[in-house]
């Protein structure tokens, strides 16, 4: 993996989602490759039930937020967070929103849908909702499709930091791969 | 630097982990956003490296400050953390251990929070640092967070004085890979030298000693590790750039992609208070133009002090209020270097105000205290129930404590009226403990007529579940002495004092309708209202009762429950005109039952009854 690579993703939800625990996977994966990483979380009384929006960056930053229209990619666990969060997105970006119908961004751009709330009651882990919307972004990095999407990890990466994390926690293991194979099937689909 | 030694941290982490590789003996704090995880990450590396430290969670922050100062009076490394406001409580002790010292090596984090993003006020500690004469440095990030704690730590004994590292929120909680060093093993002997003049200094010698606090301040701002650096050393042009803290971060990032790095000369401030004095020199004799981004008030700028050279906060070239994210940043700094940036701000919804948790034990106190107090006053404090504020349950919150002495303020305001209102207090139990019983023994004395509801959930619920004097385990989970809240009130001097859980709403009522009728004419009456926190007993395991509810078709969509009860478990559906309705969201909701008392037409019901 090259050095220079330099992403910027903006992951957006309320509390509880499990905003901050996929930013973690994220970093996780960075770090196992060896690329610098840099997040920015929301704590405190905004995390009672607020929005929660975290930045991640990988690659050569010194600042750890980013700018309207500079990220990447975005992640949106709660589709109402698209008014707020869209314009984040630069020209060209990619999103990924947890809703049954794809949303508009912009004129020109349209975050792709999972139903990930019903995908989670389907596999009987309806906390799992966040893996599920990264399962299907990794997805769509792997793919030779023209809508693939340009990421510095794979879903092989996630699941090895699924597997470090969870090391002693099969249960949690499991539910967790599930979630995310989930998400990346409903790609296929 | 090997790959498997980097740890994605925390800044808060990095910060901990720097005061434990430089050999911190004595860590205390108390917890405020954003400061709260720098203990606890302490007391995680002193279980994991089997340290022997002493880490606690002082009552307060004045307290904590004492706590570790005294530590470095007898030679040992200390350090206190607190979030900004929390410094106000600790400024006491500040200005006074400025004066007298340090012999260990004394490190104070105090983290400021400019949007805000979790405080009362924006303030800048930075400038506290400046009143008290301490130095103070300024992280940009985690990792340079890590850094400083052995830069203030060297600092700290070279001149023998307090220092300050200031972090922002966006170093507190940014998380970064960063490479671990090694954990001194070597201990260090500690001894209090008794200095009775020095320790114990009198009026007359505080002024000796305030003449060698200028003489330490002065030699400070010659202190060369800890001098200004010239990041784009190439660049030359009549204007420069000077910034400090995770400011100077997005400036570096914003000046490569205008691409100007290059062009104009960019200063990064390490220690913002004293300013280098060759620093100042330099800048005012090499450049016509100085532009300086800090946050949140300027004070490296007042230290330049050329008002026709220097552009910032006092010129009106960069804003004073609110956080200085990196879009506004772009935009000062094409202002500065005169380019058209096309900056784009963006006018977003305001997203999701941050409410009580589904079964939250607060929740159903404030509806007890409208129902008992329905055109009281209601006086609340800091913590989670300052969301009451969305139930209407909370008409005022100004710090630490206020709750009380704001509800004896307004007891003698209105007491030569012919109506008086009821006045109902809200604190939680870590405030409580914190800065509540001196207000609350002042009443007792006043004869405040009021009714106080200590909101006893058993732990400091909105910074992460820290424990309070009554829990029991302290930072590193080791056993404590308890306090036990009923007796300290009764020791108070309180005479009406009762204990109830607030899920049974309906006694809860009335108990706290007698309490008032009490405080309208024989003072204070105070109701411990006791129930654990949801968050906490989730990550325990425990839950208690379950009581699994449905909506009945007595349901008129009259909205009663979303405006008075505002459990974010009710969806309410006005899709419909002719079938307004509410349901309950199953993953949210934690199966309390509190709601079975709250629908005026009864719709809601236990499940299968």
């Amino acid at each position: 993996m090259s050095k220079t690579i330099k992403q910027q993703i903006l992951i957006s939800g309320v509390g509880g989602q499990g905003v901050l625990f996929i930013t973690s996977l994220l970093a996780e994966a960075a770090i196992s490759k060896g690329l610098p990483v840099f997040t920015s979380e929301t704590h405190g009384m905004a995390q009672r039930g607020g929005t929660v929006v975290s930045h991640f960056k990988v690659g050569d930053f010194s600042s750890p937020l980013i700018r309207p229209f500079q990220a990447d990619g975005l992640l949106v666990l709660k589709d109402e967070n698209i008014a707020q969060h869209g314009s984040f997105l630069k020209p060209g970006g990619w999103a990924v929103v947890n809703s049954s119908n794809d949303m508009t961004i912009n004129k020109k751009m349209v975050a792709s849908a999972v139903d990930a709330d019903r995908l989670a009651q389907e596999i009987k882990n309806p906390k799992s909702l966040n893996l599920i919307v990264l399962g299907l972004a990794l997805a769509r990095a792997s793919q030779k499709k023209p809508d693939r999407i340009n990421l510095f990890c794979s879903l092989a990466d996630v699941k090895k930091v699924l597997k470090k994390r969870f090391a002693s926690r099969k249960k949690l293991l499991d539910a967790s791969l599930l979630a995310l194979q989930a998400g990346s099937q409903a790609y296929k689909k | 630097m090997s790959k498997s030694k980097r740890k994605l941290l925390l800044g808060n982490e990095a910060i901990a982990r720097g005061l434990i590789e430089n050999g911190c003996s004595i860590a205390t704090s108390y917890p405020g956003t954003p400061a709260s995880e720098i203990l606890a990450a302490v007391a995680f590396f002193q279980n994991q490296e089997s340290l022997s430290m002493h880490t606690q969670w002082a009552i307060n922050e004045k307290v904590a400050f004492e706590v570790a100062y005294a530590g470095c009076q007898t030679g040992l490394r200390a350090a206190v953390s607190m979030k900004q406001v929390g410094l106000n409580v600790a400024s006491d002790p500040l200005m006074s251990a400025a004066y007298l010292g340090t012999k260990g090596g004394f490190v104070l984090i105090s983290a400021d929070d400019p949007g805000p993003h979790s405080s009362q006020t924006e303030q800048d500690s930075r400038l506290m640092a400046m009143f008290a004469k301490i130095p103070v440095l300024d992280p940009d990030s985690p990792r340079q967070a890590k850094e400083m704690m052995g830069m203030a730590y060297d600092l700290s004994e070279a001149h023998q004085i307090p220092v300050m590292v200031r972090p922002t929120t966006r170093v507190c909680h940014s998380r970064q890979d960063i490479a671990l060093g090694a954990i001194p093993k070597n201990k260090r002997v500690v001894q209090f030298e008794k200095n009775p003049a020095r320790w114990a200094a009198t009026p007359k010698f505080r002024l000796q000693l305030h003449g060698e606090l200028e003489e330490k301040l002065a030699a400070i701002a010659r202190y060369r590790p800890t001098a200004p650096k010239k990041l784009n050393p190439g660049a030359r042009s009549k204007q420069a750039i000077i910034a400090s803290g995770v400011v100077a971060a997005h400036t570096k990032d914003i000046l490569k992609e205008l691409k100007i790095w290059s062009k104009i000369p960019f200063y990064q401030v390490m220690q913002p208070f004293p300013l280098h004095t060759r620093f100042i020199n330099q800048m005012i004799e090499t450049y016509e133009d100085i532009l300086v981004i800090e946050e949140t008030m300027g004070v490296i700028e007042m230290q330049l002090a050329d008002r026709y050279r220097v552009k910032g906060k006092n010129s009106g070239a960069v804003p004073r209020v609110g956080e200085l994210g990196p879009e506004k940043i772009q935009k000062i700094v094409s202002d500065f270097a005169g380019l058209k940036s096309k900056v784009f701000s963006i006018k977003s919804p305001p997203g999701r105000r941050p409410t009580l948790c589904p079964g939250c034990p607060h929740r159903a106190s404030f509806f007890a205290i409208k129902k008992a107090a329905p055109r009281g006053i209601y006086t609340s404090d800091i913590g989670c129930y300052t969301l009451g504020l969305n139930m209407g349950a909370v008409d005022t919150v100004l710090c630490m404590g206020a709750a009380i002495s704001q509800a004896s303020g307004f007891y003698h305001a209105y007491k030569n009226e012919k109506k008086r209102p009821d006045i109902v207090a809200t604190i939680g139990d870590s405030t409580f403990f914190h800065a509540g019983v001196p207000a609350l023994i002042d009443a007792v004395v006043q004869k405040v007529g009021f009714v106080l509801v200590i909101l006893d959930n058993r732990t400091t619920a909105m910074t992460g579940n820290q424990p309070t004097p009554a829990t029991g385990h302290g930072a590193c989970g080791e056993e404590t002495e308890t306090v036990d809240i009923h007796s300290l009130v009764e020791g108070c001097g309180v005479k009406f004092l009762r204990e109830a859980n607030p899920y049974e709403v309906k006694d809860f009522i009335a108990l706290l309708k007698e309490a008032v009728q009490y405080s309208r004419k024989n003072g204070p009456a105070v109701v411990i209202s006791k129930y654990p926190c949801v968050l906490h007993r989730a990550r325990q395991g425990g839950s208690g009762e379950i009581i699994p509810i449905e909506v009945s078709d007595d349901c008129d969509g009259c909205g009663y429950c979303i405006k008075h009860f505002e459990c974010p478990a009710l969806i309410y559906h006005d899709e419909d005109k002719d079938d307004k309705h509410v349901t309950i969201d199953s993953i949210l909701c934690t199966e309390c039952g509190v709601c079975l008392n709250v629908c005026p037409k009864g719709a809601f019901v236990e499940k299968g009854k």
